[in-house]
C-alpha cells in the first residue's frame, strides 16, 4: 500500500496574484477618492431640504418663456444635424483608412488611429469653447464641435466594424481581379452599411443632447437661453425649457431607436 | 496553359506549406487535388492567381508571369481567372445579381460600377451565367436566402462572369450533403468542358475525385506525391496520400488507426 495519498494539482499562482491585486487597487482608489472629494452620506443627506426647496422655487411655471423657446430649441437640432452629417461623411474616409483590412499601408493606419484617439481625449464642449474663439460666438462653432465629435467616434466604431466582417467576399473579390475601392464599396459597405446606419442614428441622439448644452459657452442653441435664465434665477422659465427639451430629446430618442430597430 | 515552376511558399510563421512543385497543366483539363488538410492543396491552387505569393518559384498562366504580374497586369491577369470557395464567400446582404455581377469588376468600366451601374452585356452575361448554373429565378433574391447548394451554384456564376480561362476550386463541395454535392460537381464538370476552361479543383472525397478528374494530383507535406489518371490511382496509391490505409468501416466511425 502506498503511503500519503496523492497531492491535489495546485491552481497556478500568478492569477490568483493578480486577482488579490486588482481588489486591493479597487479598493485603495474608492477610498482615497472618497477622502479627497470630501464626499460625505451626511451632506447629502443634509442637502434634501434644499433639492425641494429648488424644486419650490419652479413653481408655478411661467408658459410665457414658451414662444421664446422655440427658435433656439430649433437651432439645436439644426445644429445637432448638420453636425451629425458632416461629421459622418468626414468619417467615411477615415473609416476605411483606419481598419486592418481596408488601409493603403500600416504607418497610414496607425497615423490615422493616432491623430483620432488625441482627438477623441479631448471632451466635445472644450471644442465648442475652442471654436468660438475661432469663429466668434453662434451656431457655427457649436456645428464644428460636433462634426469634430461625430467623426472621430465614428471612425472608430466604423473601423472596429470594418475589421469585424467576413474577409471571405475581399478574398473573391481579389480573385476577381477587382481594385481596391471596388473591392470596399463590393465587398465591405454592404457587410456594414446597416450597422454604420445605427450608428449614426445613436451618434445624433447623444449630438442631440450635446447640442443643448452647447450655448453655455456661446455655441449657439437653447443653452444659450438657459444660461440666462439661470443667471437671472429666472427657475420658473428655466422648468418650462427643461421639460421641453426632455419631451424632444425623448420623442427623438424613441423615434431614433425605433428606426435603428428596424435596421439590423 | 499553366506551369508551376519550383515553387515554394513559407508563411510569416515559418511554416513551410510548399516544398518545390513544378507542374505542368495544359488547356482544358480538369485536374483534382487531393491530400490531407494542411497537405498545401490550398496555397497552391492560390499561387495560381496571385492570392499567395511564393517565395521561391514562378507561375505562369496562359504564357505570362502572375507571380512578377503588379498592379494593373496583376488584375487582368485574374479577371481571366475564376475562383470558386468552400465557404462560398458571397456577400451576404445583397443580391445573388449583385453577386455575380461583381464576377465582371475586373473588366467592366470602373467608374461606372463604382455606382453601382454596369453595361447591358454585363447584366446579360450575369443572367446568362445565372441560366447557365440552373437558378435564373434567384436573381433579386439576398444571398443569405439561399441554401448551401444554392450559393454554391451563385459562387459557380460569379466565376463564369469572369468569362475565365482557368478555374479555380477550393474545396468546393465540403460544405454540402453529398447528393448536393455531386449535383454541383458535374454541373462545374459539365459547364468548364462546354467552354474549354482549364480546371483545378481541390477535394476531399477519394470517390468524387475518380468521378470527375482527368488527372488526379496527390500532395502530401506540401509536396506532390502522385500525379497520374484517375485510373493509376488506386487505394494503394491513396493510402500513400493520405499516409494511412483506407478501412472504410473506420472511416466511418470516426476512428484512427
Amino acid at each position: 500500500m502506498t503511503g500519503s495519498p496523492p497531492a491535489l494539482p495546485q491552481p497556478p499562482l500568478l492569477p490568483r496574484l493578480i486577482g488579490i491585486g486588482s481588489w486591493a487597487i479597487f479598493l485603495a482608489l474608492l477610498f482615497t477618492s472618497i477622502h479627497f472629494t470630501n464626499f460625505s452620506l451626511q451632506t447629502l443627506a443634509q442637502g434634501i431640504p434644499d433639492f425641494f426647496a429648488f424644486f419650490g422655487k419652479m413653481w408655478p411655471l411661467d408658459w410665457r418663456a414658451l414662444p421664446e423657446i422655440g427658435q433656439p430649441l430649433l437651432e439645436t437640432l439644426q445644429i445637432a444635424y448638420l453636425g451629425t452629417l458632416f461629421g459622418a461623411i468626414l468619417a467615411i474616409p477615415l473609416i476605411f483608412l483606419g481598419s486592418r483590412n481596408t488601409t493603403v499601408n500600416p504607418l497610414v493606419m496607425w497615423g490615422v488611429r493616432g491623430c483620432l484617439t488625441l482627438v477623441r481625449s479631448i471632451p466635445d464642449l472644450l471644442y465648442a469653447a475652442i471654436c468660438v474663439g475661432i469663429f466668434s460666438f453662434g451656431p457655427l462653432p457649436g456645428v464644428m464641435a460636433i462634426v469634430i465629435f461625430t467623426a472621430s467616434v465614428l471612425a472608430k466604431l466604423g473601423s472596429e466594424t470594418v475589421e469585424a466582417i467576413d474577409p471571405g467576399p475581399l478574398e473573391a473579390l481579389q480573385a476577381v481581379g477587382a481594385g481596391r475601392i471596388h473591392q470596399i464599396i463590393y465587398g465591405v459597405v454592404p457587410q456594414v452599411a446597416a450597422t454604420m446606419a445605427s450608428y449614426v442614428l445613436y451618434i445624433f441622439e447623444i449630438n442631440v443632447r450635446a447640442s443643448t448644452v452647447l450655448g453655455f459657452v456661446g455655441a449657439g442653441g437653447i443653452g444659450q437661453l438657459l444660461r440666462t435664465y439661470l443667471s437671472f434665477f429666472d427657475y420658473r422659465s428655466t422648468a418650462v425649457l427643461l421639460l421641453i427639451v426632455f419631451g424632444v430629446v425623448l420623442l427623438i430618442d424613441a423615434v431614433s431607436s425605433y428606426a435603428r430597430s428596424k435596421l439590423i | 496553359m499553366i506551369r508551376i515552376d519550383g515553387v515554394e511558399v513559407i508563411y510569416p510563421n515559418g511554416y513551410q506549406a510548399l516544398k518545390g512543385i513544378s507542374l505542368e497543366i495544359p488547356k482544358g483539363q480538369f485536374v483534382v487535388i487531393v491530400g490531407l488538410s494542411g497537405a498545401g492543396k490550398s496555397t497552391l491552387i492560390r499561387t495560381i492567381n496571385n492570392l499567395v505569393v511564393p517565395c521561391k518559384g514562378e507561375v505562369w498562366v496562359g504564357g505570362r508571369s502572375i507571380t512578377r504580374a503588379r498592379g494593373a497586369e496583376l488584375r487582368k491577369m485574374r479577371a481571366g481567372i475564376g475562383m470558386i470557395f468552400q465557404t462560398y464567400n458571397l456577400v451576404k446582404r445583397t443580391t445573388v445579381l449583385r453577386n455575380v455581377l461583381s464576377g465582371r469588376l475586373g473588366s467592366a468600366n470602373p467608374v461606372g460600377s463604382l455606382l453601382g451601374i454596369f453595361s447591358k452585356s454585363d447584366l446579360l452575361i450575369a443572367h446568362a451565367c445565372l441560366q447557365r448554373v440552373g437558378i435564373p429565378e434567384k436573381a433579386y433574391v439576398r444571398a443569405d436566402a439561399l441554401s448551401g447548394g444554392q450559393q454554391q451554384r451563385v459562387g459557380i456564376a460569379r466565376a463564369l462572369a469572369q468569362q475565365p480561362q482557368v478555374m479555380l476550386a477550393d474545396e468546393p463541395v465540403a460544405s454540402l450533403d453529398p447528393p448536393t454535392a455531386n449535383a454541383v460537381m458535374s454541373d462545374l464538370k459539365r459547364i468548364t468542358r462546354e467552354d474549354g476552361i482549364t480546371t483545378l479543383v481541390n477535394l476531399h472525397f477519394i470517390d468524387m475525385a475518380r468521378n470527375y478528374a482527368d488527372r488526379i494530383i496527390g500532395m502530401r507535406a506540401g509536396e506532390v506525391v502522385f500525379d497520374g489518371t484517375p485510373d493509376a490511382a488506386t487505394d494503394q496509391v491513396f493510402t500513400e496520400i493520405y499516409g494511412r490505409s483506407l478501412d472504410k468501416q473506420k472511416d466511418l466511425l470516426g476512428q484512427t488507426n
